[in-house]
């Protein structure tokens, strides 16, 4: 395969996921709004932050408001990681990679792109966001089905799930770190009611609010729930998880291959980090130190896959 | 005095009956509830969104993507027409890449005469770097497509030879594969000629042309200049098509005197490269040192047999339309015999009597820039204002060498789809031809384009003009 392919799978898939996420945060911030008007302008400002690029945000608007927020993270074209840049981007890269694809993945992101397109033609109101975030959902469902569905296991298909998990472990890690103080352990067994809240909104950008309740194993405490994002297996968007997929398809390149890279010894070291930690090491480093330290770990490792794979000259 | 032309419909004749190869199609077309056939055309468009079967418009910030219209009424030749263009081509085909060698070593037709030498030395697409050398297989052309319009029933001419890197099979393909989803009916009906066997021909037909240097099965790839790229659609789809890779000229550098490819697993090695970029990006070191679409060092590597280029460069000296004016003696010096195929008359701007007849009959004529394309630069005169025309004669004075002058055809129509039923529509024709050193390859058909405008004559697709699928009758 051409690295350039490679690297258009990579990022085309960083891209759909990225997406789907942006949404989910959207969804989040907007019910957190919806149920405390009074610190909704700060609630707004940790979602943009969250999603990266805030001084973007910040060099064109002075307040945050749910109307200026939504637009900035659905549709402005001068926000790389808006919902409509992302789903461009992803476009773009599978034009790029198109003799990579099925014919039944090409057509979904081509789908997603054209429905997106019409669907973020002019700014969504708030009445409007709850079914323009379901469309935006669905479709990304649509495209990954596409993917599980019809594709080949093969090499183009481990680019692409680790361009998927490279992304979403960004994502799960910055939206612990930008709500890290409310995950501290306190000294209460039971959060407030405002730690209630803000737990809440974590584990619905995730899409875990549900299946935590159901695991229900444990209360729910800020350790708990730093455990459940970071630890957990089971979680499709914990960092474990996607350390585990990463690492899973970066070894079947290996075995395709037959070539170890120096990106294998750093997604190995990352997945002994993971297995060799609990909780409690955390807190004691420091959450907000560790998380930091992961997503730079987690980048680096993104950074080094496209060297070792040779995505650009 | 010119004679107001009448038009040659290839369907409905003069006292309105049906021409044979439409016969059934005009008895199942009648059948049909014209609302299906409406729901039908939009299926159509929606298929080729999704699909992504578009082509790019330059300058245009809004929509960059654009759909060329497709109409679902195809245009049909009987199997004899079609066997008389196909030799015609051929013979064409034969004589244009035995010219270019001819040109690029012994020169024999110009000692000989034939075509002035000025023709040939101050040519742009003339390329020295090409002196002496003979491309694997001695084929320069692989590819083809040669744009023919048709004037009355017996009447073909071919209006351009386009020996470069011609586009259009993807709609083609695209095209019939569209008409067989929505009309299976039909093809039970008529017996058409297929066309998908093209990209399979393709592939083989590049293959057929490897370099001396290549050692086992040869590897193919389609250099394309990337995503922007008007017809990017069409490069992916001939790569997905033919199981080649797709690459840019980044993708590729010289590695121990062959062509290699950036692959996940290191570099690798191209024995053909079917590129759809022009000679003059190929390569920064031979060619324009801005280029940052081609390879460096390709020509040398090119020059030693270590891969072979398809289209050759500087083939694109025998599609210049001041060229295209000697394709009868070309013809007739390289194989012996009469031109099949008949050309338009042409009238050479650059030489005086020419240039008086033209600059006099300027609104009756099509004039058109010697190295342009894509019906840019050019002057339709019985279409244009007096201001265009008055306009165009203070360029054609100031550059007379730079245009060839030609009537206005009356191109052939028709049918299409409308509302009100069918309409006539002027036509032309590009079949598509693969030259390999085993043979020539011509696929039954090939892209009709079609002036979606009442009463127009142009069919480019950069200018309004729409396809169809073009239907070869079996014997």
């Amino acid at each position: 395969m051409l690295g350039k392919t490679a690297g258009g799978l990579y990022w085309m898939f960083r891209f759909l996921e990225r997406s789907e996420n942006t949404a989910r945060l959207l969804e989040a911030g907007f019910r957190m709004a919806l149920t405390r008007s009074s610190d909704a302008e700060s609630e707004w400002k940790s979602v943009v932050t969250t999603s990266g690029n805030g001084i973007g945000y910040e060099a064109k608007y002075d307040t945050y408001t749910d109307t200026l927020v939504m637009d900035w993270l659905l549709r402005d074209a001068d926000n790389p990681s808006s919902v409509m840049s992302v789903t461009k981007s992803a476009r773009d890269n599978a034009r790029l990679v198109r003799t990579a694809l099925t014919t039944e993945v090409w057509e979904a992101v081509n789908d997603n792109w054209m429905t997106l397109r019409d669907l973020l033609r002019d700014p969504i109101t708030t009445v409007d966001l709850p079914a323009a975030l379901a469309i935006i959902r669905k479709q990304s469902a649509l495209v990954r089905g596409a993917l599980y569905g019809t594709m080949l296991r093969n090499d183009i298909y481990d680019f692409a799930r680790i361009g998927t998990f490279i992304e979403r472990a960004d994502n799960t890690a910055r939206i612990i770190d930008v709500k890290y103080y409310t995950l501290l352990p306190s000294a209460s067994a039971v959060g407030s009611s405002l730690d209630n809240v803000q737990w809440e909104m974590i584990l619905r950008s995730v899409s875990a609010h549900r299946c935590f309740r159901w695991l229900d194993e444990k209360d729910m405490t800020a350790t708990a729930i730093a455990d459940f994002l970071i630890f957990d297996k089971r979680l499709p968007r914990s960092l474990a998880f996607c350390v585990k997929q990463t690492t899973e398809n970066l070894r079947y390149l290996e075995q395709e291959y037959q070539e170890r890279h120096p990106c294998h010894d750093q997604a190995d070291r990352l997945k002994r980090w993971v297995a060799g930690t609990d909780i409690n090491t955390v807190f004691d480093l420091g959450l907000h130190e560790v998380v930091t330290e992961f997503i730079r770990d987690n980048n680096a490792l993104g950074t080094q896959i496209e060297q070792d794979f040779r995505f650009m000259a | 005095m010119t004679k107001e032309p009448t038009t040659y419909d290839e369907m409905i004749q003069p006292d309105g009956s049906v021409t044979s190869p439409y016969r059934t199609y005009d008895a199942w077309f009648k059948s049909q509830d014209p609302a299906r056939l409406e729901s039908k055309s939009e299926e159509a468009e929606a298929f080729f969104r999704r699909t992504g079967i578009t082509f790019n418009v330059y300058g245009e910030a809004e929509a960059q993507e654009r759909l060329i219209p497709f109409d679902l009424v195809p245009r049909i030749l009987s199997h004899r027409e079609w066997s008389r263009l196909s030799k015609g081509i051929e013979q064409r085909v034969r004589a244009i890449n035995a010219f270019i060698w001819d040109i690029y070593n012994r020169q024999e037709i110009l000692r000989a005469g034939r075509i002035p030498k000025d023709l040939v030395a101050h040519n742009e697409a003339f390329l020295p770097q090409m002196i002496g050398f003979t491309p694997p297989g001695n084929v320069y052309t692989h590819i083809v497509g040669t744009d023919i319009v048709r004037t009355g029933e017996g009447d073909f001419f071919v209006l351009e030879d386009n020996a470069r890197t011609p586009s259009g099979v993807s709609y083609m393909l695209e095209n019939r594969e569209t008409m067989l989803q929505m009309f299976p009916e039909l093809f039970a009906q008529i017996r058409v000629q297929p066309v998908s066997d093209y990209p399979k021909n393709l592939r083989r037909s590049l293959s057929a042309s490897a370099p001396q240097a290549c050692v086992g099965k040869p590897r193919v790839a389609v250099l394309t200049p990337g995503i922007h790229n008007s017809a990017y659609f069409e490069h992916s789809f001939l790569a997905d098509q033919m199981g080649a890779e797709l690459v840019e000229g980044h993708d590729l550098r010289v590695v121990d005197g062959r062509i290699a490819m950036r692959t996940t697993q290191g570099y690798r090695v191209v024995d053909v490269l079917y590129r759809r970029i022009d000679d003059d990006f190929l390569d920064p070191l031979s060619f324009n040192p801005e280029s940052m679409l081609g390879v460096p060092g390709i020509m040398d590597v090119y020059r030693a047999g270590g891969i072979t280029i398809a289209n050759a460069p500087g083939a694109g000296i025998a599609d210049d339309k001041a060229i295209y004016s000697y394709m009868p003696e070309i013809v007739e010096f390289y194989t012996g015999e009469k031109a099949i195929l008949k050309n338009v008359e042409t009238h050479r701007c650059a030489e005086p009597d020419a240039l008086k007849y033209v600059l006099d009959n300027l609104a009756d004529l099509v004039v058109k820039e010697v190295h342009g394309s894509g019906g840019y630069g050019m002057l339709v005169g019985p279409a244009a204002s007096k201001k265009e025309i008055a306009d165009f004669r203070k360029k054609l004075e100031a550059k007379p060498a730079n245009y060839i002058a030609q009537p206005t055809l009356s191109l052939s129509t028709v049918p299409i789809f409308v509302d009100q039923g069918l309409a006539p529509r002027h036509v032309d024709l590009r079949p598509f031809v693969l030259v390999s050193p085993q043979g020539v390859n011509i696929t039954p058909g090939g892209l009709t384009r079609v002036a979606l405008t009442e009463g127009s004559l142009v069919v480019n697709s950069s200018q309004g003009g729409g396809t169809k699928d073009t239907w070869v009758l079996e014997d």
